[in-house]
C-alpha cells in the first residue's frame, strides 16, 4: 500500500438474537457511538463513512442512504459494499485501500446486521445459482454439512472434533461480553443438540445475530499523533472462486481454492514462513464448527488432513501455543454484516491488550483474520503492533 | 441448557408487520439453453470442455474461469450419466425454496468424463447405505421438465 494504515479505534454492540429495543439507526448508533469514543474522536475528525451491510436480510434496501443520521454519514463521502459473509472485512480493506491512496485520512467502517427484522434465510436462497442449484435443498447449513462428511471420509476424523470445536467457541464466548452464545457446553451437548444435517446438528452452527461493529482506520500521521496503540493493518488478500453448487469443494483436492490461495499470497507479499510462529492470535470465519478445521489446513497451520489433532490436542485454545477465536467466534456470534470485520476488532483488541478476559496471555505482535463468503470466496487482513519489526 | 433462541417477552417495543413478494426470470443464455434443451428432448447431460485447460466444467459455461478462454456451444459435450458419489448430507430442515420437503438426501455426484461435481437429489438409497466413492445414475422425471428437476435424482448405479 502507498501508505500506511492504522486502526485507531473502535467499538461494538452487544450481540443477541432479539434487539426489539432499538431499530436499525440507533443499533448502528451504539457502535458508531463506541468507536469515536474508543478513538477519542467526534464525526466532525471523520473524512468518509463506509458501509457494511448485507441489504434486504433486514428487509430494506440502500441501508448507506437512509441510515446515514444514525452512521454520521450526513453530508460526507461514503458508499456501501455488501459482499455476503465477508461483508466487514470488505469494507475495512475498501477503508484501508481509500486511505493509503491519500484520498481520505481518516475513514469510518461500519458492518451490521439486525436480522430479526427480516427473512435471511429466504434472501439467502437467492444466492444460489437460480438454474443449477435453487430448486435443490442446502443452503449453507448443507454446504457445511457435505464439507464435514467429506472431511470425516478423507482423513478420519470423527464428530467429536467438531464438537471440541463447537465446545471451545462458547466456552471462549463466555470470556466475551459482547458475544450472543455465551454457552457452559460440553461435548454431550453438542451430540444432544437437534441434527440439522448430518453430521452438522444445532451446535455445530452459528446463530443468528443482531449486531454492529464500527472501527476508525487512519494514515500514519494522524495514528502517530492522536492514537496511543495503533494497530497497523499490514497487508490484505481477497480471492473468489465459483458457487459450491458449480464447483464442490473436495477437502482432499489439491487444486487452487480461494482460501488456500489466499493465504499463499498473503503470506508472500509479509515474508511468512510458518504462519503458526508468526502470527501470535487468530481470528478466523468459522460459520460452522468443520469449517474452523478446514482452516486450519488452509491456513497452513498444520499439514493437510491433520487440521482436528490441533484441536484434540488443545493447540488453539486461548492458551494455546496457537489461539484461534479467543473471542468465540461467528459461532457464538454471527450478525452477517458486522462478522468478518469483528474478527478484525477482537484482533486489534488483542493486539493492544484490550481484550479483557479472552486476553490471549501472551505478547501479541501479531494477528491473522479471515472472513468467508457465500460462494467460496474470502478476505484476509494481517495486523501488527509496531510497524518497524519486520 | 436453557432455550437459547426463545423469543423474548418484553413487548413494550412496538414492531410494524411488512410483506413484500418478488417474482423474477432468468434467461438460461446460450450455453444454459443448450443444457436444458438436451436434457429435457434427449435425456442428455452436457458439460463445457476447455481445450486449453483441458478441463471439463459442470454445469457447461460460456467462459473458463481458469484462463477466461472464451467457450462456446462447439465446446459443449455429453458427460455422465453415471458418476460417483464426492459428498452427501441429510437436511432435516425444509428450506424456503419449494423443494421436496425434508428430510431429503443430497450430495454430489461428479459425473464421468466432468472434473467437477453436480450439486443433486439422492433416491432408492437409505441414509444409512450411503458412501462416498459410490456409483451413482440419474432417474430422469417422466414428464421432462426444463429444469435441474429433470434429472428427479441419482441412485445407486446398477452397472
Ligand atoms: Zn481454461
Amino acid at each position: 500500500m502507498k501508505r500506511k494504515v492504522a486502526i485507531i479505534g473502535g467499538g461494538q454492540t452487544v450481540h443477541a438474537s432479539r434487539r426489539h429495543d432499538v431499530n436499525q439507526g440507533e443499533m448502528v448508533n451504539e457502535a458508531v457511538r463506541a468507536a469515536l469514543a474508543d478513538g477519542r474522536m467526534t464525526m466532525d475528525d471523520i473524512d468518509a463513512v463506509l458501509l457494511g451491510n448485507m441489504e434486504f436480510f433486514e428487509g430494506c434496501h440502500l441501508t448507506d442512504c437512509w441510515l446515514a443520521d444514525a452512521t454520521g454519514a450526513y453530508g460526507k463521502p461514503g458508499l456501501k459494499i455488501t459482499t455476503g459473509g465477508t461483508v466487514g472485512a470488505t469494507t475495512i480493506v475498501a477503508g484501508a485501500h481509500h486511505i493509503a491512496s491519500g484520498l481520505f485520512d481518516r475513514v469510518l467502517c461500519i458492518g451490521f446486521e439486525k436480522q430479526e427484522e427480516g427473512d435471511s434465510s429466504a434472501i439467502l436462497s437467492g444466492v444460489a445459482h437460480p438454474l443449477y442449484g435453487r430448486s435443490l435443498a442446502g443452503a449453507a447449513v448443507g454446504y457445511f454439512a457435505m464439507m464435514g462428511a467429506s472431511y470425516m471420509q478423507a482423513f478420519g476424523a470423527r464428530e467429536e472434533h467438531s464438537a471440541m470445536v463447537a465446545v471451545k467457541a462458547r466456552q471462549n464466548a463466555r470470556k466475551n461480553p459482547y458475544a450472543h452464545l455465551k454457552l457452559d457446553i460440553t461435548i454431550q451437548d453438542v451430540f444432544d443438540s437437534k441434527m440439522l444435517a448430518y453430521p452438522i446438528r444445532l451446535l455445530d452452527m452459528c446463530p443468528t445475530s443482531n449486531g454492529a461493529c464500527a472501527m476508525i482506520l487512519a494514515d500514519e500521521k494522524t495514528a502517530r499523533e492522536r492514537c496511543e496503540k495503533p494497530v497497523w493493518i499490514r497487508a490484505t488478500e481477497t480471492a473468489h472462486n465459483e458457487q459450491f453448487e458449480l464447483n464442490w469443494r473436495d477437502v482432499t483436492n489439491t487444486r487452487p481454492i480461494f482460501s488456500r490461495v489466499c493465504a499463499e499470497k498473503l503470506y508472500k507479499k509479509l515474508g511468512v514462513e510458518n504462519p503458526a510462529t508468526f502470527f501470535d492470535v487468530f481470528e478466523v470465519y468459522e460459520p460452522a464448527t468443520w469449517a474452523e478445521l478446514v482452516w486450519y489446513e488452509d491456513l497452513g497451520l498444520c499439514k493437510r488432513g491433520e487440521g482436528f489433532h490441533l484441536i484434540e490436542e488443545g493447540q488453539t485454545e486461548i492458551n494455546g501455543p496457537i489461539p484461534v477465536n479467543p473471542s468465540g467466534g461467528v459461532l457464538s456470534t454471527n450478525c452477517i454484516g458486522a462478522s468478518a470485520m469483528l474478527r478484525i476488532w477482537e484482533a486489534a483488541l488483542q493486539i493492544r491488550n484490550d481484550a479483557g478476559e479472552h486476553q490471549v496471555p501472551k505478547d501479541i505482535n501479531w494477528a491473522l483474520t479471515t472472513a468467508y463468503g457465500g460462494t467460496n470466496w474470502t478476505v484476509m487482513t494481517a495486523l501488527s503492533k509496531k510497524w518497524e519489526d519486520s | 441448557m436453557t432455550d437459547i433462541f426463545a423469543p423474548s417477552e418484553n413487548r413494550d417495543y412496538f414492531e410494524v408487520d411488512q410483506h413484500i413478494t418478488a417474482s423474477s426470470r432468468y434467461y438460461a443464455g446460450r450455453v444454459g439453453s443448450r443444457f436444458f434443451i438436451a436434457l429435457r428432448d434427449e435425456q442428455k447431460i452436457l458439460g463445457s470442455h476447455c481445450p486449453k485447460c483441458n478441463l471439463t466444467y459442470w454445469p457447461p459455461r460460456n467462459t473458463c474461469g481458469r484462463c477466461f478462454s472464451q467457450l462456446s456451444e462447439s465446446d459443449l459435450l455429453e458427460i455422465g450419466p453415471l458418476g460417483t458419489l464426492e459428498t452427501f448430507t441429510r437436511p432435516n430442515y425444509t428450506p424456503p425454496q419449494p423443494v421436496p420437503a425434508a428430510p431429503v438426501l443430497y450430495g454430489i455426484i461428479k459425473l464421468d468424463g466432468a472434473d467437477t461435481g453436480m450439486a443433486h437429489l439422492l433416491g432408492e438409497v437409505d441414509f444409512e447405505n450411503l458412501k462416498i466413492g459410490m456409483r451413482m445414475q440419474p432417474v430422469f422425471a417422466e414428464a421432462p421438465a426444463a429444469n435441474i428437476l429433470a434429472i428427479r435424482y441419482f441412485k445407486p448405479a446398477e452397472e
